[in-house]
């Protein structure tokens, strides 16, 4: 029996990448897309190579929604699962000075991969299955001053997935929210970053798959996290913003 | 992408003050190489000693380690320097290719298998990591990648081969694999007596494909040398039981063991090691005669016991790895076992292993007889450490690099006069202005 493919959105992302050897592993074909794909050849060749499966490349900006439409056309299938790890962290003194940069920041991180996924949803509604993974984030469970422009759009972006999860439960479809804490990636290579909590993007790859294998809805990477959320999310506000986190 | 941290081989000793950087693709690797004014590669870290480690830069190569290219006419294999032995055979033993040579650890990288020109149990008949690279690219203090071959600036691949890193960084090679049928070894164990009925076992199974002999450093007199020699051929799927021959080339995977800290010194004293070499040479002698064993238990047995280096505790333990020409061999190997015996430093690990012919820049085989043991880390077993020393480069011997942490400068020259050499063709290619490790500063390299 062939596996369905396995649609990764930022094909470029560690987290995608991992990701997508998770699921290469189990025999499942692989559709990276992200921008300027042809760059990811040698990541292609890698994951071919290793797991003996059919990975192909796709361009693809999380922005242009209007090409949305013809971007899922284009795939050699419809995907049996998608996974979207598009996302940009942003810098928080620029999105403060500069609303632009903000919009840029909240459109990457919500707005694009709510639409692509709002197309996604509705293919996989009509076919009667799939699974849909959002890589979103615990900055979008409270909002701090170090990162709030970020965290808002994650929060957008998590209550789009329950609703979307919500929405679809009745009609085969499942929906799979990730919440990662710190991640070893791209994005936090400059940052000093306790051990304890940083999870590698293999182990965020590994947890993802298991995640969608079980029909988890909702998971943190690492589980840890889980309980630091609960405890930042129940400080009284009256406390919070005085605080410095 | 960088840190101050300790550093130290696989031997724990010595172990080092470095900054590591890890960069994760070639841009990264070139951008250290433009600005660090000394530095030097590092793969898996399972050389013995300090030939991964420069105080002020230490590449990681770890995270360049794509599989590029595999072509199946030829079996031949490209890929990043990064790459470990053991993700080619995970991905490609199930479809019907095996390392053509390989150490006896699986953990190593591309970029250390070539650094150090390593050698396998076929050393014999197929010679060296060498002879299965068709070309490798290397990075030159000038931040420019070099693709070289036997045909193209083969200066820089035969020196590359065996260079310790010391030519530059190697990025991507091609390694051809071999085709087999099964991932199972068809092993017979031949006790020897003495070293002399144990070379006599190597000198007649020359065509044998693996031959390597356990030898218990405690035997003496009459029994000096006694040892157990394993030689091994791949099997065909006649040879399996018709459970393994279902699957042929996936035998069942084996659990993984830690050990989970470091044990305390006097775990490992004279009396353990003995009692150790006594029960393992009597299951060997029960065990002889042939044998099926999977790929992993043959090749790779102690990477069953992960960390096992702690075993040593925290001083560390050093490797001692010599080679004798084969005229000198039978002297040579007598002179050191009696030393060893003499001093009663049991080690764990003795391997005895005859090479084939070879002729290379500064690779460490030579046609004779490879001796390899471990000792824990001691003002006695390093005073021994340098008998034995002397002992070897008496008998015309030199040392593999890969496992030394303690040899001096003279005393690498006195064993090799290819060192004179190697260190000239660095300082007139400039690349020992920029490529230098810990252990080529200690060799004056
Ligand atoms: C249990 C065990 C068994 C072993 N058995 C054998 C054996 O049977 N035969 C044998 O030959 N060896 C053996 N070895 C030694 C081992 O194969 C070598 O030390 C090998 O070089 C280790 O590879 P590594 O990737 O860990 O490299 P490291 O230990 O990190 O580095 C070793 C050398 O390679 C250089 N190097 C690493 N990567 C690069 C790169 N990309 N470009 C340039 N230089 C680089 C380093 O500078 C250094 O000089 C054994 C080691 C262990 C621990
Ligand atoms: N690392 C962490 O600590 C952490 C923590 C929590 C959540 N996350 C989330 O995890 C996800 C993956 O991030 P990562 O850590 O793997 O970092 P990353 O490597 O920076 O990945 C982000 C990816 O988003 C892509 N992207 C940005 N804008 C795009 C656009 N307009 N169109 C298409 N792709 C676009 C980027 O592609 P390009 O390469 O083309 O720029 C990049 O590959 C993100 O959603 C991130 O927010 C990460």
């Amino acid at each position: 029996m062939t596996k369905p493919s396995v649609l990764i959105l930022g094909g470029r992302s560690d987290i995608g990448l991992a990701t997508a050897r998770a699921f290469a592993a189990q025999g499942h074909p692989i559709r990276l897309a992200a921008r300027q794909s042809a760059l990811l050849d040698p990541e292609r060749a890698d994951i071919a190579l290793r797991h003996d499966v059919d990975v192909t490349l796709h361009d693809f900006d999380v922005l242009a929604t209007d090409s949305h439409a013809a971007f899922l056309d284009s795939l050699p299938d419809l995907p049996g699962i998608a996974v979207c790890a598009v996302g940009a962290g942003g810098d928080q003194e620029e999105s403060e000075r500069d609303s632009d940069a903000a919009v840029q920041v909240m459109r990457t991180n919500f707005e694009g991969p709510a639409a692509i996924f709002t197309q996604l949803a509705n293919r996989f509604e009509t076919r009667g299955s799939g699974t849909l993974v959002g890589i979103s984030s615990v900055a979008g469970e409270r909002g701090r001053a170090t990162n709030y422009v970020y965290g808002s759009a994650k929060a957008g972006y998590t209550a789009f997935l329950s609703g979307l999860r919500n929405r679809l439960a009745s009609k085969g479809v499942h929906v799979v929210t990730v919440l990662p804490g710190f991640v070893a990636t791209r994005m936090t290579r400059d940052m000093d970053l306790p051990a304890a909590l940083t999870a590698q993007p293999a182990e965020v790859g590994a947890a993802i798959a298991k995640a969608v294998a079980r029909r988890k809805d909702v998971i943190y990477t690492r589980p840890v996290w889980r309980l630091i959320m609960m405890i930042i999310r129940n400080i009284p506000e009256k406390i919070f913003k005085g605080m410095r986190l | 992408m960088s840190g101050r941290r300790k550093l130290a081989g696989w031997g724990r000793y010595p172990v080092l003050d470095a900054r590591l950087y890890q960069p994760r693709d070639v841009a990264d690797v070139q951008d250290l190489v433009q600005r660090q004014p000394g530095l030097i590669a590092r793969g898996n870290g399972r050389a013995y000693g300090d030939s991964a480690v420069n105080a002020d830069s230490t590449i990681d190569m770890r995270l360049l380690n794509r599989m590029l290219a595999f072509d199946a006419e030829r079996g031949q294999l490209v890929a990043e320097a990064g790459v470990l032995l053991g993700d080619i055979i995970a991905a490609f033993l199930p479809r019907g290719w095996f390392p053509m040579v390989t150490p006896g650890t699986k953990f190593v990288t591309l970029g250390g298998a070539i650094a150090a020109d390593v050698h396998g149990k076929n050393h014999h008949r197929d010679g060296s990591f060498r002879s299965c690279v068709d070309w490798i690219e290397v990075m030159g203090a000038d931040g420019r990648i070099t693709r070289c071959s036997a045909d193209q600036d083969p200066q820089l691949f035969t020196h590359t081969l065996g260079g310790m890193g010391l030519t530059g960084i190697v990025i991507r090679a091609a390694l051809r694999l071999r085709p087999v049928q099964t991932g199972w070894i068809r092993q017979v164990g031949h006790p020897a007596a003495n070293l002399a009925a144990a070379m006599e076992i190597f000198e007649t199974s020359a065509d044998a494909t693996y031959s390597v002999a356990w030898i218990d450093c405690l035997g003496t007199g009459s029994q000096l040398g006694r040892s157990l020699v394993m030689l091994g051929e791949h099997a065909v799927p006649a040879d399996l039981s018709p459970e393994a021959a279902e699957d042929p080339l996936r035998p069942p995977a084996k659990g993984k063991r830690t050990v989970p800290f470091d044990f305390p010194r006097l775990a490992l004293n004279r009396w353990t090691v003995r009692a150790f070499n006594a029960l393992y040479y009597r299951a060997g002698v029960r065990n002889a005669g042939a044998q099926v064993v999977d790929w992993d238990s043959y090749f790779y047995p102690l990477d069953a016991l992960q960390r096992w280096n702690r075993i040593y505790g925290r001083q560390g333990f050093a490797q001692f790895q010599c080679v004798l020409p084969l005229a000198r061999s039978e002297a040579g190997l007598t002179a050191l076992l009696q030393a060893i015996a003499q001093a009663g430093a049991g080690s764990f690990l003795a391997v005895l292993k005859r090479f084939g012919a070879q002729n290379s820049p500064f690779s460490f085989p030579m046609e004779g007889y490879t001796l390899a043991l471990d000792f824990p880390v001691t003002s006695r077993t390093l005073a021994l450490l340098d008998r034995l020393d002397a002992i070897a480069v008496a008998n015309g011997g030199r040392f593999y690099l890969a496992k030394d942490s303690r040899m001096s400068a003279s005393t690498l020259r006195a064993s090799d006069d290819r060192a004179i050499a190697f260190a000239r063709m660095r300082a007139e290619q400039g690349w020992d202005g920029r490529f230098h490790s810990h252990q080529s500063e200690r060799l004056s390299l």
